[in-house]
Parts: structure tokens; sequence; C-alpha cells
């Protein structure tokens, strides 16, 4: 392909879904169009996104002026190495959890009005992921942030229940304040630069008041660490994210707080290469760490447990940004990889489980290893994958991090990397602990004190054939309803309160497309591990792109820098 | 010709950020006003305030009142008013465009996340008659445990909860 046509790609990821979005929305009277055009939308995507992947890593970055304004007025889309690779990774998640939510529609014969503004929802979501991972300037870095931002607040209460109500305030109120910090970063940069777009800034900042700079950058990478769910800023996450539907929280696990670190390593390499702030990043990424994973260890509720474990991985990958080192870079940029599927992957099993049992607390679950192996071999897999046992992906994405800890050989990084394995082996415990009571143990221990709880419960105790009142609300399968609380969950369908009252075994059976999707977010997770070399030798060249700097800043702005100052 | 990029602070002594950089298209004054930065210290003090109340609403003015200061904080960064942008006035003194161009945006963001929110409170609202931000889920459990058993150092009598049956009921699972 000529470079020409190759840059006319670059803006079809977020063109695409918007597109798709509105054709979904004009076709919402017949959901078989609206699942067709989702569904051709995003393979599309994945396509482009795979296109630029192998150019990016030919050619260099791929520039786009929008509409041919060039700088310094033009809005520029760039997709260098790291920008087409994350393109890759959220478009094949999406795609696979769009299957997914499509079987669940299926299954449960979902014709109501909330299935109708799921697809524009979710396509507008990943129209703005790929608007901020192309974003080649900060505002419009933001605006790609309030697209997807926006399409959350909406997936996050969709159906309107109290639950999901409440997750829904918090998590609004939370985004806003973060957009608020990242709009007053871009004023502050703007009045002191007098540019927004990253290659200029890039040339202009390092002449800059050391103060001003640092200023500039605790405004950003706060804004960043609160949609990152990096430590002190992290408490909103595993209150809002579990009460979603299982689709969705697995898109949000896998997909949001990854572009906030994404937008962290775009700013720290291109911006802030000077950063003064190693110390203060890698004691955040030994709190995210440690912090996170002690409240995995605490929790009783699979969602939750899932959630913690997110919020604690978040840490991995912000030690590799804390280094600032090529290594470092790198060994994030696969952890990203990494973490996105196998916490999608995770999150879908959970849906599977809450499916199948009817709940995801794990006082509730037992004998699920007998009841359904195929769903077992998924979570083990998954679990150790994401706990890092070799040979798996995990195990090498936390091996290159941890070498290029040891290389940066400073007190702080050996203790991030003691923190690293320590957290490593928490997240097993947790897992294991999940595995042993939902998975392993015999059934029988459990109906005596469940049903003498759900008894003494404000609730009634579970009636065969309860009618489903709350049909309504539940919008992409059950889910909704079972966190209203234990009699009015009996409601959704006769299957869950039969699966409450006689076991796993007479529970519905999951459909095989549903499995087939999580099988195929799990096996990307081991097909990762497979490719390790060849991707870790991508990321390399990212993460070597990345900290020279230069690659990106002369592809945006092609003008000797006397003319371009 | 070499390309090569100025990675680090130029030497010398510093004068300015706006000087340093240079650009034509920031207005040679370099003093920002002072009316507005008052204006958005005050909006955003407000803000924050309405923003730890515990009603929806409240924290929803709130919002929009650091939404707003944020605002004008972009016309502080704009610098002084200049000529409108019409065809025929030297560049140079036309009023800088791209801080209007973005807070338009944000306006238009803004105006939207408002319209949701009170959608939200509305629907809280009608779910549990208050449209108070509920407790946080591990508090509630905390406070329940200190209610079924001695109460704890941390935990008040009488002090009254906004915590619903629903949740309780789910902490029960």
């Amino acid at each position: 392909m000529t470079p020409g046509l190759v840059s006319d790609l670059v803006p079809l990821p977020v063109l695409l879904p918007l597109l798709g979005a509105a054709l979904t929305l004009a076709v919402r009277r017949s959901p078989r169009l609206q699942r067709l055009t989702s569904t051709a939308v995003l393979t599309g995507l994945v396509v482009v996104a795979a296109v630029l992947v192998v150019e990016a890593d030919r050619r260099g970055p791929l520039v786009l002026w929008v509409g041919a304004w060039k700088e310094p007025l033009g809005i520029s889309l760039v997709a260098d190495r790291l920008s087409a690779l994350m393109l890759l990774v959220s478009g094949v998640v999406m795609l696979v959890v769009l299957v997914f939510s499509i079987a669940q529609g299926y299954e449960d014969d979902e014709t109501d009005t909330p299935m109708t503004i799921f697809h524009p929802t979710y396509l507008v979501l990943a129209a703005g992921v790929s608007n901020a991972f192309l974003a080649g300037d900060l505002f419009n870095l933001f605006v790609g942030f309030e697209i997807l931002l926006f399409a959350s607040y909406v997936l996050l209460t969709l159906g309107g229940t109290s639950e999901r109500i409440h997750a829904g305030t918090t998590y609004v109120v939370v985004s806003l304040l973060s957009s608020a910090l990242f709009l007053i970063g871009i004023a502050a940069t703007y009045a002191a630069t007098g540019t927004v777009n990253l290659a200029h800034l890039a040339i202009r900042i390092g002449g800059l008041d050391p103060g001003i700079v640092l200023v500039l950058q605790l405004c950003l990478l706060t804004a960043f660490g609160i949609k990152a769910a990096v430590f002190p800023l992290s408490a909103w996450l595993p209150d809002s994210y579990p009460t979603a539907p299982a689709p969705v929280t697995a898109v949000f696990a896998g997909l949001l707080t990854k572009v906030g670190i994404y937008a962290m390593i775009r700013v720290q390499t291109l911006l802030f290469p000077q950063s003064t702030l190693h110390g203060l990043l890698m004691w955040a990424a030994l709190l995210t760490l440690v912090i996170g994973i002690l409240g995995a260890v605490s929790q009783s509720g699979l969602k939750r447990i899932l959630s913690f474990t997110l919020v604690s991985h978040i840490g991995y990958m912000l030690f590799g940004i804390a280094l600032a080192t090529a290594h470092g870079m790198a060994g994030a940029i696969f952890y990203v990889v990494h973490h996105i599927t196998i916490q999608t992957a995770l999150f879908l099993i959970a849906g599977l489980v809450e499916r199948f049992a009817g709940t995801t607390s794990l006082d509730r679950l037992a004998g699920l290893a007998a009841a359904s192996p195929l769903l077992s071999i998924l979570f083990f897999t998954a679990a150790m994958n994401l706990s890092g046992i070799p040979p798996m992906s995990g195990f090498l994405g936390k091996i290159g991090l941890f070498q290029a800890g040891v290389e940066f050989d400073t007190p702080l990084s050996w203790a991030l990397v003691v923190g690293g394995i320590v957290t490593s082996l928490l997240t097993l415990y947790a897992l294991a602990k999940v595995w042993n009571q939902a998975f392993w143990r015999p059934f029988p221990e459990i109906p005596d004190t469940d049903l003498a709880g759900q008894a003494s419960g404000p609730a009634e105790a579970p009636v065969l054939g309860e009618a489903p009142v709350l049909g309504d609300d539940a919008v992409l399968g059950d889910d909704a309803v079972l966190l209203e609380g234990p009699g009015a969950g009996a409601g959704s369908t006769t299957a869950t309160a039969l699966a409450r009252t006689q076991g796993p075994s007479t529970s519905r059976a999951l459909p095989p497309v549903m499995l087939a999707a999580t099988a195929a977010m799990t096996a990307v997770g081991l097909v990762i591990a497979l490719v390790a070399g060849p991707l870790f030798a991508y990321a390399q060249r990212a993460a070597t792109d990345l900290m020279r700097r230069d690659p990106y800043i002369t592809s945006v702005l092609p003008l000797p820098p006397g003319v371009r100052q | 010709m070499g390309l090569t990029l100025p990675l680090a602070p130029p030497a010398g002594p510093f004068e300015s950020p706006l000087r340093a950089a240079g650009d034509p298209t920031i207005s040679s004054s370099l003093a920002p006003n002072a009316v507005l930065l008052v204006v958005v210290a005050v909006l955003v003090a407000s803000g924050v305030f309405l923003l730890l109340d515990r009603s929806l609403v409240r924290v929803l003015l709130g919002t929009l009142l650091i939404g707003n200061g944020v605002s004008v904080l972009f016309l502080v960064v704009g610098g002084p008013a200049g000529e409108p942008p019409f065809a025929g006035i030297p560049a140079t003194d036309v009023s800088d465009p791209l801080p209007q161009a973005m807070v338009l945006t944000a306006i238009v963001i803004s105006l939207a996340t408002i319209g949701f929110l009170l959608a939200l409170s509305y629907r809280l609202w009608q779910l549990s008659g208050t449209d108070n931000v509920p407790d946080d889920i591990e508090d509630a459990r905390l406070q329940e445990l200190a209610d079924l058993d001695e109460p704890s150092s941390t935990f008040a009598e009488g002090e009254e909860s906004t915590t619903t049956a629903d949740e309780l009921a789910e902490d029960h699972t």
C-alpha cells in the first residue's frame, strides 16, 4: 500500500464505530440488523487495526491531519506502534465481548428497549477508546476520554436498577472530577506553551521552568491516575464495576483502565522525558500492587475479587512506566496486552458462573467443577495465567518487568520486584480460594445454611415459579435482578431458583456461543504466550521509539526545528 | 540538513513560560487577568464545597460550578481579549481562538453530563425516595458488624445511615 493510503486508514477505527452507532440507532426496531451491523463494524475495526500494526511497524508512525488542516491549527491522529497495538487488542476484546453479549441476548430472547440502546452505546465506547489511542493532541485525548466515559455511564446504569444507579453515581461523579482535573491540566499546558499538540508540546515543554513542568505533569498524571485506578485514586473501581451486566464489566475491566495507562505512557515518554517522579510513581505502583491484592484476598464475591485484582495489577504496568527505561516500557506494554485479554476473560467467566449458578458469592457457590467441567477448565487456565504461572503470558509479562526493575537497581525498584512477586503469589492465593470454594468443594455442604440464611434475610426465600417481575431490568441476563437481594434475585427465572435450591446440577445449561466466546478470550491469553517472542520484540521496538521520541515528533512535524518553533 | 531536537531545556536564564515558548498567537501581555482568576477560584471552591454534600443534586451543582470554573480558566489562558477573528484584521490583534474552541467543546460535554446526572438523581429519587448518595458498601458492612456486635470506636450511636435495606440484604448473601 502507498503511504497516503495507509494514512487514510488512521481515522477509520474512530469513524467506523461512530457510523455503526448511528446505523444501529437507525435500525433499532430490528435486533438482528443491529447485531449484524455491530459485528461487521467491529470486525472491520480489527482488520484496520491489524493493518495499522503491520504498517506502523514497517514505516514508523502514521499521521493524518484531519480535514487536511496542518499544524498549528489542525488536529492530528497518530498511529505509532504503541497506538496500533492497543487498537488491535482493544478491537479484538470488543469483538469477542460483543459476540458474548449477542449470544446472551439470543438466549434471553431480548427484544426490550435496553437492548436496543446497548449496541449504539457499545459502538460509541469503541469509538471513544480508539480516539483516545489515536489522539495526537491533548484536547483530542480529552474528547476521546469523554466519549468513552459517556458510553460507559450509560452501559453501567443500563436498566436503571437500584444497584446500578448507586454504582453509577459514584462512577459518574469520580469521572467528572478527573475530567475537570484533566481540563485544568490542558488549560495550564496551553497557557505555558501555547499548543496542545503532543509533538509540538514535546519540543516546547523542554524550554519551560522545571517547576511549571512538574505542576503540569502532576495535574495530568492525577487525572490519568483516577482513570487508571492507581492506588490512592482507585477506591471507586471495585464499587462500580461488579454491578454492571457481565459483558459490560468485562469490557470495562479490560479496556477502560488501560486507556488511562496508555495516556500515562504517552505523556510520560513524550512530554516529560526528564521526569523527576520515579520515586513517587514507584511508591504508587507498590501501594497499588499490595493494597489492591489485599483487598482481593479479603473479599468473598467473585466479581469483587476480580475487581480488586484488576486494581492491583495496574501496579505492574505503573511499575514499568515509573522505571522510564526502554525495558520498563516494553514490559509495561506487554503486560497491558496480557492484562486486557486475561481480565476480560476472567470477567466473562464470572458472568458465566453467575448465569450458571445464579450467584457469584463464594459462600453460596460449590461443586462447579463437577457440574461444568468446561467452565472450570476455563477459569483454572485464566486464573493461573493471571497469577503468573509459567509458561503463560502473565509469567512472561512479570518476568519482563522484574528484569527491568533489577536493571534499574535502586532499593525502591528492588522493593517493587519483591512486591510484585508477593502480589503474584497473593493473586494465586485469592484465585485458589475461589477455585477451592466455588469449583472444587463438593456441593452438599451448602443448602442448609444457605437456605436458612435466605429465610432469615429481609426478603423471602425463593419460590419456584415466582414470575419474572423484574424482567424489564434483566438487561443482559439475570445479573441485574440477582443483585437486588436474595429474594428478588430468584424472580428472574425459574432456572435460577432451581439452581439455588437444588444445586448446579439442575441449573440452566450454558449457551455454546457464550462459552465459545469466553474460551476464545481465554485462548487469546494463551496465544500471547505462544507469540511472546515476536510480541515482546514488537513491544521493545515500540518502547524504543517512545524513549527516543523523535520518530513520533518528526512524523507529526516534518519541519526543521527552527521553522517549527 | 541535520535534524536535532531540543530534547534538553535550553541553557541560559529562564525568562517566562510564554516568552520561552515564543508563540506569536499569545498576547505579549503575560499577566493573567486577576479578576477572572478570582472568579475561577471562587467557582471551583464553591463547587468543591457542594461536591462534599450527601445530596446528589448538590453534588450535581458542585460539578456544574467546577466545570464553569474550568471554562473561565480557559478564558484566562486565552490571554486578554482581542479583536474578533474576521478576515482583514491582522492575526496578531485577534483573540486567541483555540481556547475558545476548547471551552465550547467542554461546555457541550458538561451540558450532556449534567443532563445525565439529573436523570440519574431523578431515578435515584424514584427508587429510594431520597437523592442522598448511598453509603459505601464496605462501610455499610462494617457498620452492620458494629450493629450486631459491640459498637466499634468509630461507630456513633444514633447516627443516621442512608444504607437501604437492599444493600444490607445483599451483604448478607
